[in-house]
């Protein structure tokens, strides 16, 4: 039998399922960091209005632009899943690569000059784990297809305003 | 001592005086955070004058406490306190969310809030960074258009002074509604729309310190703790254990507004007149599938999640938007006042949250007005034409915005049952406390005890250093789980106690303060150590009261009137208390916590734990009960 490449993945996201508990938060920066540090988390929950959550984090573009955009080519592509690697020892902290993000999704470590941008962790991401562990299943994983992922790289407050309309009526688009 | 940050912020409204300071670890190990370090600072600082304190004057404190287990145990809360403007004691409020967790991330484990600011201002915190603001433009604002002005500018400043790579996500934020801003005595200090530390009612300190809201921002880590890896092993065991738990993740504890009516007779219906319903048509799966848009929602690393938030589209209550309701508030909004409606009772909840109040004491003193219009002691023309008739939702909701805004009627029953009761009663020279359902200043919460099928101990509120409040009752044995000692660990060290009921371990919340803090503490060391010297403590704090009320044991430690009567309806129909048998159970908890024959701590008691200022501070209260 010959050996086949594991199937790449891709986090689907269901906004209108996260109870915003942020133990994804916790995952991540447990993993990454050694420590709970939400804000060094690479999925970060946004919550612009109560009950509204959106964990926020990389959606591997098609076209991965980020990449592109960094000017000292310290982010690169993960043959094995695709996801955006970031070479801690070149990344200057420019922030190009938010620019170029259409969701603005990097963000810069709190006490470190580098970008953070998910890892997928290898393969096997932690916060999909305790979201489908605690039946949440707002994150969950599937293969990577060829398809429109990039739709998904929006800004918290995009997002934020098409399920507020969703779930609290359109008039609750005021309050974003 | 690990999990903490190790250091307290204080700001001072009057001067503008901001400064850190940092606790004696001798006294965390004994008062732990939270509700035992509020109340231990607000002894030290408030205690040679605590009975002329007025909690509505700049020299209250009001406190904002983390304990070592916030963040790191399941389920986020922070601890508001201060003298309370309900009992004149302390009172350890707690509220859910990430205020806690970005306050240890900013580098402080609490807040101390002293004075009165000159105008409205509201604080924001980034790290150590520190700014008190102008909050003209959001005072009078309501609890939704509070959160939303405040998330978007708060986001707007940091940006700006703040300038970093990357979006900046929202603070977390602690405000009060109009109620608070009205120095209503049942408002709330509250969070994310409708999370509320309710009992006590420090929303109305936050508004005699013209003190809108407070925002925080922290992007360090939490806190290092001593045994990492032993708190992940605990944390997996709490939250497999919640995830077995169906009846708390599916409904929260939104079966009640049924269940402890049909069930257990133990419901509020009509002012606590009767307990026992069974209208089919206010259960759980009416909210469930008319409501909610949202089945698990929650607060950080909760694995339970018990919230779920409803909606009202369509209909004269179209807008509406707020959590569960919960059991309390199916409870208090809706069948204390004669409402079995869940359209309604999801509408009142949301006006609720807006005004800022209570729901719990604004459907206690609701009902006991709606009883007293029953009974013709109070007519339409005393409460502004209106005709408040058991089940009349609009009647209520108007009632609840004057309530707020201290309009007529609602000026008087502003200041709570109890208050209420005394100033109806002088005015139309008629006892009413009879149908004040209440305990030492605070309305009791949505847990008979008549038909004994439920809260199970007849002594319980009456011996409570919170009073009313249901989830900090008495019980013994001191070391069962729901004594009000180990309510005071769960408050004290700041986590939620949702997530610790009926762990198969009752001894892991030790555990993991241990492992979280380095410190080994057992339960046996807590009950004779650090936990009696808070009740003690809060105890003294609560008899001593003033300055407009005081408490007389003999007389106030008791059950309101109305637990005396006997059940008129449903399974349990004839059940009474007997108050002899009040009166003996409460002799033996006494006995059981080192309190004299007459309830007040012996002076042996306070002398082993360390406590001789206490004692000589009650000299004269025991001189005034002899």
């Amino acid at each position: 039998m010959v050996a086949r490449k594991k199937e790449p993945i891709w986090i689907a996201r269901d906004f209108s399922r996260c109870s915003g508990c942020r133990r994804c938060e916790i995952a991540c920066s447990f993993f990454h960091e050694g420590k709970i540090w939400p804000e060094a988390s690479r999925i970060r929950v946004f919550m612009l209005l109560p009950g509204i959550e959106v964990p926020h984090f990389c959606v591997q573009c098609e076209d991965y632009p980020c990449v592109e955009a960094c000017p000292v080519k310290a982010l690169s592509i993960s043959d094995e899943t695709g996801a955006v690697l970031v070479n801690s020892e070149s990344c200057t902290g420019c922030g190009n690569c938010i620019k170029a993000c259409p969701g603005a999704v990097p963000h810069i470590h709190p006490e470190k000059r580098v970008i953070l941008i998910c890892d997928l962790c290898g393969g096997d991401p932690k916060c999909v784990k305790v979201c489908r562990e605690g039946g949440w299943n707002a994150l969950t994983i599937v293969t990577r297809r060829d398809d429109s992922y990039k739709l998904y790289a929006r800004t918290p407050e995009d997002i934020t305003r098409d399920l507020a309309a969703k779930l609290y009526g359109r008039e609750a688009r005021e309050l974003i | 001592m690990k999990g903490y940050a190790g250091k307290l912020l204080e700001i001072d409204l009057s001067t503008g005086n901001i400064k850190e300071t940092k606790v004696d670890e001798a006294i965390l190990k004994d008062y732990i955070g939270g509700r035992g370090l509020a109340t231990k600072i607000l002894w030290d600082r408030l205690g040679a004058n605590w009975d002329n304190i007025d909690p509505l004057g700049p020299e209250n404190l009001l406190l904002f406490l983390t304990g070592p287990l916030t963040g790191f145990f399941p389920g986020g809360r922070i601890c508001v306190s201060g003298k309370s403007p309900q009992n004149n004691g302390v009172i350890g409020s707690t509220v859910a969310g990430e205020f806690g967790i970005e306050l240890k991330c900013a580098g402080y484990d609490g807040l101390i809030i002293s004075g009165q600011a000159e105008r409205p201002v509201y604080i924001l915190i980034k790290d150590s960074e520190v700014e008190i603001k102008r909050a003209d433009h959001i005072w009078g604002l309501d609890g939704k258009r509070t959160v939303a002005t405040l998330t978007k500018e708060c986001r707007k400043i940091m940006e700006e002074n703040y300038p970093r790579k990357g979006l900046w996500k929202e603070p977390a934020i602690l405000y009060i509604g109009p109620a608070g801003e009205n120095l209503v005595r049942i408002a709330v200090v509250a969070a994310k729309w409708t999370h509320a530390a309710g009992y006590g009612g420090y929303g109305a300190v936050m508004g005699s310190k013209r003190l809108k809201a407070i925002a925080v921002k922290g992007t360090g880590p939490l806190p290092e703790v001593a045994n990492i890896d032993e708190v992940m092993k605990l944390t997996e065991e709490v939250c497999k254990h919640a995830f077995e738990n169906e009846l708390w993740r599916r409904w929260g504890t939104g079966t009640g507004g049924y269940k402890f009516g049909a069930k257990t007779s133990s419901e509020p219906i009509r002012n606590w007149q009767e307990e026992w319903h069974d209208e089919k048509r206010y259960g759980v799966d009416k909210f469930e599938n008319r409501f909610w848009v949202k089945s698990y929602w929650g607060d950080f690393g909760c694995p339970t999640t018990c919230l779920k938030i409803s909606v009202i589209r369509d209909g004269k209550f179209k807008g509406a938007i707020t959590d569960n309701p919960d059991y309390e508030l199916q409870a208090y909004l809706g069948t204390n006042l004669g409402i079995f409606s869940p359209e309604a009772n999801v509408y009142l909840s949301a006006l609720i949250d807006d005004l800022g109040l209570c729901g719990i004491q604004t459907g206690n003193v609701m009902g006991f007005a709606a009883e007293l219009f029953q009974r013709g002691i109070l007519k339409a023309e005393d409460l502004d034409g209106i005709e408040l008739n058991w089940g009349d939702v609009e009647a209520f909701a108007n009632l609840a915005k004057k309530i707020a805004h201290k309009e007529g009627i609602g000026r008087i029953l502003a200041d709570g049952t109890y208050r209420a009761a005394l100033e109806i009663g002088r005015r139309k020279g008629v006892n009413v406390l009879p149908y004040a359902v209440q305990v030492k200043g605070v309305g009791v919460g949505a847990h008979g005890i008549r038909s004994r099928l439920d809260y199970v101990d007849i002594y319980g509120y009456a011996c409570s250093v919170q009073c009313g409040d249901h989830t900090s009752v008495a019980q013994m044995p001191l070391d069962h789980p729901g004594s009000e000692l180990m309510t005071i660990l769960l408050d004290s060290g700041v986590c939620c106690s949702f997530n610790t009921f009926e762990l198969p371990k009752i001894d892991l919340l030790f555990d993991f303060y241990s492992a979280v803090t380095g410190v080994k503490l057992t339960r046996s060391q807590w009950i004779r150590g650090g936990g009696l010297k808070i009740l003690h403590l809060q105890r003294a704090m609560l008899l001593l009261g003033g300055p407009d009320v005081k408490w007389k044991p003999d007389i106030d430690d008791d059950n309101p009137p109305r637990f005396y009567e006997p059940l008129v309806s449903g399974p349990c129909k004839g059940r009474i208390i007997e108050r002899e048998d009040v009166r003996k159970e409460k002799k033996r908890y006494y006995e059981a916590v080192g309190w004299d024959e007459r309830g007040i701590p012996k002076r042996e008691v306070l002398t082993a734990l360390g406590l001789d200022d206490v004692d000589k501070a009650l000299e004269k209260i025991r001189k005034e009960n002899d």
